[in-house]
């Protein structure tokens, strides 16, 4: 199934060995563990239509997870070059053949590449909406950009996932609005959720090594995915944080400590009886 | 209705039994009709030709090749739909059988047949329609054909749906998004 791929970027940077690989785990990881956090509203959202409309969105991102795993449990399984083959599973032997669970449950903290925002708590309504609109802001100007990659599986499932997208960001702006530009309370708990989270939305626009293959131009992705922002955070009363500095460490496995606690929770099973199926 | 579906289980039932396929080009219609009796799980009235899930029959001597695509990225329903079709290909007598799921086109409501759409409307969930691409107030009720309708929700019981309620005859309702 491998193909002989050109990649856009090839005339800036030499496509690495690995790298796609790793590329794909970034991307997975990030949707996987975004889904999971979303998911842990379920039955407990402000009111039945809310706590609906979150758990879809936790739905579709697991979709693109498992879109991204799969794709690259192909890459990993077809590759014979060792490069590639670091993004396994550390300890594990995997007899040769990875899959989709194996990526999602038997990896360590330290080989999840996603990023540090996906993985903070659910904090209030207002955090997990600030945060949610935040990524599926990036996540909808990234993609529109990938969905032209030549990687042809890459750009299959982006323009897939676009379309729901699409409503992420609609419904989590509003949300933002509404809640900003809301009663005393609800702006103060924007506000307080915009301490928290901010420091954590830098990480998107630093690249590290594998995301050369991207072909995106990470500096223009923050120019555009900022000006999105002021507009919305224009609406809802709130203002972007002056420049502060950011938190870096998650695409390249150096987390938080919430990322362990939540990997407990999301291996438990198939660590506890190994190898259980559905 | 039930009549004919019982007469057409009573068909496919004896093919089986008798293990007589059909050749050449009839081959894929014969394909075709057993994949048009499989049923979407999380909407029983459609089927899954009727949603255009089922992108591609190929005949490759004893191989059946069916290529399907997911309606959304997340659908749970992926995995039971291809199951399905497996078992019903069995059930006519077909053994040698290749289900590839793609993801590219992006499956859109424009695929949806006519027929589908009549079912379910007559089910009670509205149908996409062009000057509601984006869910808003004003979707025509399935049930009084109102159009004094309210959005409730962009996200409904199933990744496809929106969530409505009739201002007129007061029955909520489900809203097939464009897609």
């Amino acid at each position: 199934m491998q193909k002989d791929l050109t990649y856009k970027s090839a005339s800036q940077v030499p496509p690495q060995e690995g790298f796609r690989e790793a590329y794909l785990l970034h991307l997975a990881d990030t949707t996987l563990i975004l889904s999971q956090r979303n998911s842990e509203w379920c039955g407990h959202g402000p009111i039945l239509e809310q706590d609906i409309a979150i758990t879809n969105i936790s739905l579709d991102l697991l979709g693109q997870s498992r879109n991204f795993y799969q794709y690259a449990t192909q890459l990993i399984n077809n590759t014979t070059n060792t490069k590639a083959a670091k993004v396994l599973p550390s300890g594990e032997d995997l007899g040769g053949a990875t899959d989709e669970d194996k990526l999602a449950y038997l990896r360590t903290e330290r080989e999840f590449k996603n990023l540090l925002l996906v993985e903070l708590p659910k904090g209030d309504w207002g955090q997990t909406i600030l945060r949610q609109y935040l990524f599926s802001q990036y996540q909808y100007l990234l993609f529109e950009q990938l969905q032209q990659h030549a990687d042809e599986q890459l750009a299959a499932i982006c323009t897939k996932a676009l379309k729901e997208i699409k409503y992420h960001v609609r419904w989590s702006s509003e949300w933002v609005i509404r809640l900003g530009d809301g009663t005393t309370e609800s702006n103060a708990r924007m506000i307080k959720a915009i301490e928290e989270i901010w420091r954590y939305t830098g990480e998107m626009f630093i690249p590290v090594e594998y995301e050369t293959i991207s072909g995106i131009d990470f500096s223009a992705l923050k120019k555009q995915w900022e000006e999105k922002i002021k507009e919305v955070f224009e609406e809802a009363t709130l203002s972007i944080p002056e420049k502060i500095f950011m938190q870096t460490g998650g695409k390249t496995g150096v987390h938080t400590e919430h990322l362990g606690y939540i990997l407990t929770d999301l291996q438990y099973l198939q660590r506890t009886y190994p190898n259980s199926q559905w | 209705m039930p009549d004919t579906e019982l007469t057409k289980k009573e068909n496919s039932s004896k093919q089986s039994e008798t293990q007589v396929l059909p050749s050449g080009e009839d081959l894929g219609g014969a394909v075709w009709s057993v994949l048009e009796t499989i049923t979407d799980p999380e909407v029983p009235v459609l089927t899954i030709t009727d949603l255009g899930i089922v992108r591609d029959v190929k005949i490759n001597g004893e191989l059946i090749e069916v290529t399907i695509t997911p309606t959304y990225t997340g659908c749970p329903a992926m995995d039971m739909i291809a199951m399905n079709i497996r078992m019903a290909l069995i059930e006519n007598g077909f053994t040698a059988i290749k289900i590839t799921t793609i993801l590219a086109p992006a499956w859109t409501t424009d695929w949806m047949s006519e027929a589908g759409k009549q079912k379910l409307i007559a089910y009670g969930i509205a149908v996409p329609n062009k000057k509601f691409t984006i869910a808003a107030d004003g979707v025509e009720c399935p049930q009084c054909k109102s159009t004094n309708t309210k959005l409730l929700s962009e996200f409904g019981s199933t990744a496809c749906k929106a969530l409505f309620q009739c201002q007129d005859c007061k029955e909520p309702f489900d809203y097939f998004k464009c897609h």
